[in-house]
């Protein structure tokens, strides 16, 4: 019962604990229901894309000692415009260019990242650190939460119907490309405020996990925002947990703990037919 | 607008490739129109310009009013979990205030609709489990809350069981007396002969005007060339159609 308590306790007593918590409680609230949409519209490849290709972005920030977030804003609007203009090209295509223009901005943040004048931080930035982030980091995932909760409610409806009917989706006045633009958007805003506590590479872990897991258990579309956004919740706690009993990476064991809730997901029957 | 739909010179395609050409036609209120060729033969691609989805490459089209469209049930994405009642309800979202939740006289509409496809039954079931037939009328049913004076349906009755065929044909009638406009995509010839109108489709328009003007035999061969096979009784032409499914 004492050490029930005390594993409890343990990551509470500290300030960093609590704080760590507190992150990953914010980020998988809102993280969460996104995913659910990001997997149901189809996007996965397009949101890795958008969380690697602005890895040159916060490492130009953390050089020039800006905010990271003004670093993955920046990272991500390069990206998307480079994606933009290869994909025009027909002879290549759109996900071949995805592809070469993901890896090219992946290969640039490195170079930059480990050129001899800059501070060692590279590893923060792709595998984060949710013990280490700040009160600012803290204000930017709330209002991360309560702009991405207003958004999703907002988008409700047109989302349901591009994910359920593309093709019908002109006739009903919604307009494809805005509604799946609007959601990339807070996507790129959330990767660039997740980036701090997970990491350019493990940030895709709550923006996919969390769907992945709950898809063939809830049966409306509210029940998996709901569950999905309780999952994302849960791994990071599970995560955080972890590291501090264990002494392991807080991102990495964050993002073992939701993949590990995708795979169970997946795996588990489903309790219908 | 006196017409429900009018095409004139009508040419469209995909990023400026011309897919279809030389379709022109007009279709009055309260009257239905049979789009009838091959697959690949450019009926959807008609449909989605006529929904304004693609813009025409040269020539004209006018409807009157936003037009509804029921695509292909199989077009449809079955592991999204909504609800038939909530499928039906995203029927008024053309009618404003998409970023709130519907109203409660929306609901009602809903409602209405899906017991007007004989459905009311099925309101709180899952979308993805229900027949190919019954998914089908989920559509129509939100096509109804949509209220649109032009429908345009895209093959409707294909893989779809006796019972809602019958349910759909129907509902065509109603529809029709209401003074709505038909346009109902099919590469099934005997169907076509139950409309107002034909209009022929293999990549530009071959023919166009009532069913037994149009359904002989040297336009029927011109718009499904080796995919047709004529059957010979004596009667006027009747043919059979050898498709090939894209997906």
């Amino acid at each position: 019962m004492e050490l029930a308590a005390e594993f409890l306790l343990d990551p509470l007593r500290s300030g960093i604990g609590r704080r760590a918590l507190l992150e990953v409680t914010l980020l998988g609230a809102v993280c969460g229901p996104l995913a659910f949409w990001i997997v149901s519209e189809r996007l996965s490849y397009a949101a890795e894309s958008l969380a690697h290709g602005l890895l040159p972005g916060l490492v130009v920030a953390a050089l020039a000692g800006l905010p990271l977030l003004l670093g993955a804003g920046g990272g991500v609007l390069v990206g998307a415009a480079l994606i933009a203009a290869a994909g025009r090209d027909e002879r290549v295509g759109p996900e071949t260019a995805t592809g070469v223009v993901v890896t090219g901005m992946l290969g640039l943040g490195a170079l930059l990242a480990l050129a001899p004048e800059t501070p060692q931080r590279l590893e923060e930035l792709l595998f984060g650190d949710p013990l280490g982030v700040s009160d600012a980091d803290l204000v930017a995932a709330l209002v991360l939460a309560v702009a991405g909760a207003a958004t999703l409610a907002g988008l409700h409806r047109p989302l349901s119907v591009v994910a359920l009917d593309p093709s019908g989706a002109a006739a009903l006045g919604v307009r494809l490309t805005l509604v799946r633009l609007a959601l990339l958007g807070l996507l790129a805003v959330a990767v660039a405020v997740a980036v701090q506590g997970l990491g350019n590479l493990l940030v895709l872990a709550v923006l996919l996990a969390p769907a992945v897991a709950v898809r063939r258990h809830a049966s409306t579309v509210r029940g998996s925002m709901l569950a999905a956004g309780a999952l994302a919740v849960a791994g990071g706690v599970a995560g955080i947990y972890a590291s501090f009993q264990l002494g392991s990476a807080a991102g990495a064991s964050v993002a073992l703990a939701l993949s590990v809730a995708a795979l169970g997901g997946a795996w588990l029957p489903t309790k219908r037919r | 607008m006196s017409a429900g739909v009018r095409a004139d010179g009508l040419a469209a395609g995909y990023g400026g490739r011309q897919v279809l050409r030389d379709v022109s036609f007009e279709l009055e209120h309260g009257r239905t129109l049979c789009v009838l060729g091959p697959n690949g033969g450019g009926k959807t691609t008609l449909f989605k310009t006529l929904v304004g989805e693609l813009p025409p490459l040269r020539g004209t089209v006018e409807v009157d009013g936003r037009p509804a469209y029921v695509a292909q049930t199989e077009r449809t994405r079955l592991d999204f979990p909504v609800g038939a009642l909530d499928v039906a309800l995203m029927g008024s979202l053309p009618h404003g205030r998409w970023w709130l939740p519907p109203r409660a006289a929306d609901r009602r509409a809903a409602e209405d609709a899906l017991e007007r496809v004989g459905l009311s039954r099925k309101a709180g079931a899952r979308f993805g489990e229900l027949s190919g037939g019954q998914r089908q009328r989920v559509l129509l049913a939100r096509a109804l809350v949509q209220d649109a004076r032009v429908l345009l349906l895209d093959e409707p009755l294909a893989g779809v069981d006796p019972a809602s065929a019958e349910r759909i044909a129907a509902l065509f009638g109603e529809l029709r007396e209401e003074g709505r406009s038909l346009l109902v995509s099919t590469h099934d010839v005997e169907s076509a002969r139950r409309f107002d109108l034909v209009v022929c489709l293999n990549r530009r328009q071959l023919a166009f005007g009532p069913p037994r003007e149009v359904l002989d035999r040297a336009t029927l061969e011109a718009t499904y060339g080796r995919e047709m096979i004529i059957l010979e009784d004596g009667g006027p032409a009747r043919a059979v159609t050898v498709q090939h499914h894209e997906h």
